[in-house]
């Protein structure tokens, strides 16, 4: 087959029309690392509030001056108002950063007694789990957005993804740690040979004493013990895990959230986007575009690249007007950076034709205040 | 020899977004010129690897990717949890039933995705396997460099006995967590840090290397990534940033060149170059924070056409001639 002429340009993102529909409650952005998903999710948050919204942006993880922007200094899990936001079209914004510790506590706080709540927040194994599995994170967030989401404080959620292995991570971590918790390995290292069916206690009977022994000489006694302490003492809660990460991911299917995918015009980041945009339609969830960050805009003003450094060269061999031949060089380098940032745009929107794209162009600094931010939301606009 | 003789594991870190594959892999390409075999290994399973050197994805199995300049040897490796969880019962219990049952019952899994830390074991494990394998008196691999978790994720991914020893504190998992730690707190190792002369890449290259001190792990180089090609003279960056060029000049430029001169054309190209001037400023300052943090500093120019290997060539070049190898 021959290729056809010209992709034709994907539709544009109206992330304006988005954040003003109010049966949108939900906005999830995501992406791989280093493509600006925090700082969207911020702008599109105190866009929203601004036009009336009453916002509340879940952060992970920001990068210290942007999370200073919105008058977040500390981890505390508390959603607090944003000074400075534009109130007048009657929307508010609030921000918080999630402690992913704490939010687990809360969960173990929540489904048992106090006693044994104790037990378990002391337990060894529990403290390494909430604090550094390299899902916890993800299940967190998500926690965090169902119980935001159970609260009326707010008509608009905006959540940024962990900065994951890959961006996959995030809808896929939950039912993993969801699944551990609630699976047979941690009730047969618990000790707590219930649940199962035949095949299980057939395989019990054929390899439970082996099975153990090489867990012990694997992970050593102590850790086994701890983790049959943890099990045992995180017994009621069982299914509770599961049932809360299946509650969440069905919340994030509903036609009131909408995924935005973040990307930089690189290959490696455009991948995983790809990736994304696949795995979102697999599962039926609402994609409502892609948001492109620091897009090279270029105006060739009739001076296109090769001629400009022809003409660079000219000017330099003859030995005078350094300086427009510095500045002709400058115009090439930009004419060629924004062809390559074209080029890797189109080729995602070839295999995503029915993804619409905002691009957000390159700008000179990083944002470090809201005038920055409500900047970025002013391109949002801009076609 | 360069800044890192007696160095066997290169780590290669930083922000997601800076290129710290590329360079890992320009890295290695410097290491192995002159005739030495150096392994390159991912551990985030991206395939990353693949992608740079232009190859099929990558198994759990050594492939020679590329020859150096002078007769070296680049061998490529994906680290994969589940592989070296099975390669690691193998090696240390013969296991039939027990093993098959394990896997049944989602210890893998449980090993390999959920038990904190034991991942980062078992992926630092393999790189530090290769590090040590000897092939009759020679070390089996001249050097060995790892593409590490982005710079927020890298201090715990290498301080594997601080997440493990708490939980393992007994056994063949403490034991490996151990040696690895003796190698990666020793002088065999150097962790390099990937920036680009921006606000947050820099702020997180700077608090990646105050953790990897407090943790006791040597930091190597700060390799600056992209860096634009100085077009505009020093001297007129000032003026340039004001939009205060010599407007008649540039045109008088144009028109000697042959080139549409109007007002427009002008008034475009001296916006260019503001925009330019004001970059370079910002760029500046944050130079001035990588010299502070007192490592060596490499500099790596920005490739406009992206990377292939060919412009791998051209970026170990620039790594040998500043002192890397």
């Amino acid at each position: 087959m021959n290729p056809g002429p010209r992709a034709a340009k994907p539709a544009h993102f109206d992330v304006d029309r988005l954040i003003d529909d109010r049966r949108i409650r939900i906005v999830v952005t995501c992406g791989s690392g280093g493509v600006g998903k925090t700082t969207t999710a911020a702008a599109i948050a105190l866009r929203a509030a601004e036009r009336g919204r009453k916002a509340v942006v879940l952060t992970i993880d920001p990068a210290r001056r942007l999370a200073q922007s919105m008058g977040l200094s500390e981890l505390d899990n508390t959603p607090r108002a944003v000074k400075g936001v534009d109130v007048e079209a009657g929307g508010s914004l609030d921000a918080m950063m999630l402690d992913m510790k704490r939010t687990f506590d809360e969960v173990v706080e929540d489904h048992t007694t106090p006693d044994r709540a104790r037990q378990i927040l002391a337990n060894p194994f529990y403290q390494a789990l909430s604090s550094s599995f390299a899902g916890t994170q993800e299940y967190m967030a998500m926690e965090k957005l169902g119980q935001l989401r159970a609260r009326s404080d707010w008509d608009l959620i905006v959540v940024d993804t962990p900065p994951a292995r890959s961006a996959l991570d995030f809808l896929d971590a939950p039912e993993r740690l969801g699944s551990f918790l609630d699976g047979r390995l941690i009730r047969l290292l618990g000790g707590t040979a219930r649940a199962g069916g035949r095949t299980y206690l057939k395989l019990l009977h054929a390899g439970f004493n082996v099975v153990t022994s090489t867990l012990t000489k694997i992970l050593g006694g102590e850790l086994l013990k701890d983790v049959s302490t943890f099990v045992n003492a995180l017994d009621t809660m069982f299914g509770g895990f599961r049932e809360r990460a299946e509650q969440t991911y069905a919340l994030l299917k509903r036609p009131e959230t909408a995924f935005i995918v973040v990307a930089a015009p690189e290959h490696d980041a455009l991948r995983e986007a790809s990736y994304f945009v696949d795995r979102l339609s697999r599962d039926a969830m609402p994609l409502a575009g892609l948001v492109l960050n620091r897009v090279h805009a270029s105006d060739a003003a009739g001076i296109g690249a090769e001629q400009a450094v022809a003409a660079a060269e000219r000017l330099e061999s003859s030995g005078s007007h350094a300086l427009t031949a510095a500045l002709l060089r400058l115009h090439a380098d930009r004419l060629k950076l924004a062809a390559r940032d074209e080029r890797i745009g189109e080729r995602f929107s070839a295999a995503h034709p029915e993804v619409p794209v905002t691009r957000i162009p390159a700008l000179a600094g990083d944002v470090h205040d809201l005038d920055g931010l409500r900047e970025i939301g002013e391109l949002f606009d801009a076609r | 020899m360069g800044d890192w003789e007696g160095v066997r594991l290169h780590v290669v870190t930083g922000k997601g977004g800076t290129g710290k594959t590329t360079v890992a892999g320009a890295l290695a390409m410097a290491l192995a010129a002159g005739g030495r075999r150096v392994l390159i290994a991912e551990v985030e399973e991206r395939q990353g690897l693949a992608q740079l050197f232009d190859v099929p994805p990558l198994a759990y199995e050594e492939h020679r990717v590329a020859s150096a300049p002078g007769g070296g040897e680049v061998f490529a490796l994906a680290i994969d949890a589940r592989e070296a969880m099975h390669e690691y019962l193998a090696m240390f219990y013969r296991l039939g039933r027990a093993g098959r049952a394990l896997d049944k019952l989602g210890f893998v899994d449980f090993a390999t995705t959920i038990a904190p830390g034991l991942r980062d074991v078992l992926l630092t494990g393999k790189a530090y396997e290769a590090t040590r394998r000897r092939t009759g008196d020679h070390y089996a691999y001249d050097a060995v460099v790892l593409d590490a978790p982005p710079t927020g994720r890298v201090v715990r991914f290498l301080d594997v006995t601080t997440s493990v020893s708490s939980l393992a504190r007994v056994g063949p998992i403490n034991r490996q967590a151990n040696s690895i730690t003796d190698l990666i707190h020793s002088p065999r190792t150097a962790v390099h840090v990937v920036t680009l002369l921006e606000d947050m890449p820099v702020q997180e290259t700077a608090d990646a290397v105050a953790d990897l001190q407090a943790a006791h792990i040597p930091v190597g180089a700060v390799v600056v990534n992209q860096v634009r090609p100085p077009h505009l003279a020093a001297r007129s960056l000032p003026a340039a940033r004001r939009g205060r060029l010599d407007h008649d000049d540039v045109l008088a430029g144009l028109r000697a060149a042959g080139l549409p001169a109007s007002d427009g054309v002008v008034d475009l190209l001296v916006r260019e170059a503001a925009d330019h001037a004001e970059r370079t400023a910002l760029e500046e300052a944050q130079r001035a924070l990588v010299d502070d943090l007192g490592r060596p500093v490499y500099e790596l120019p920005r490739i406009a056409d992206g990377i292939d290997p060919t412009a791998l060539y051209e970026l170990a070049d620039a790594l040998a001639e500043q002192g890397a190898v």
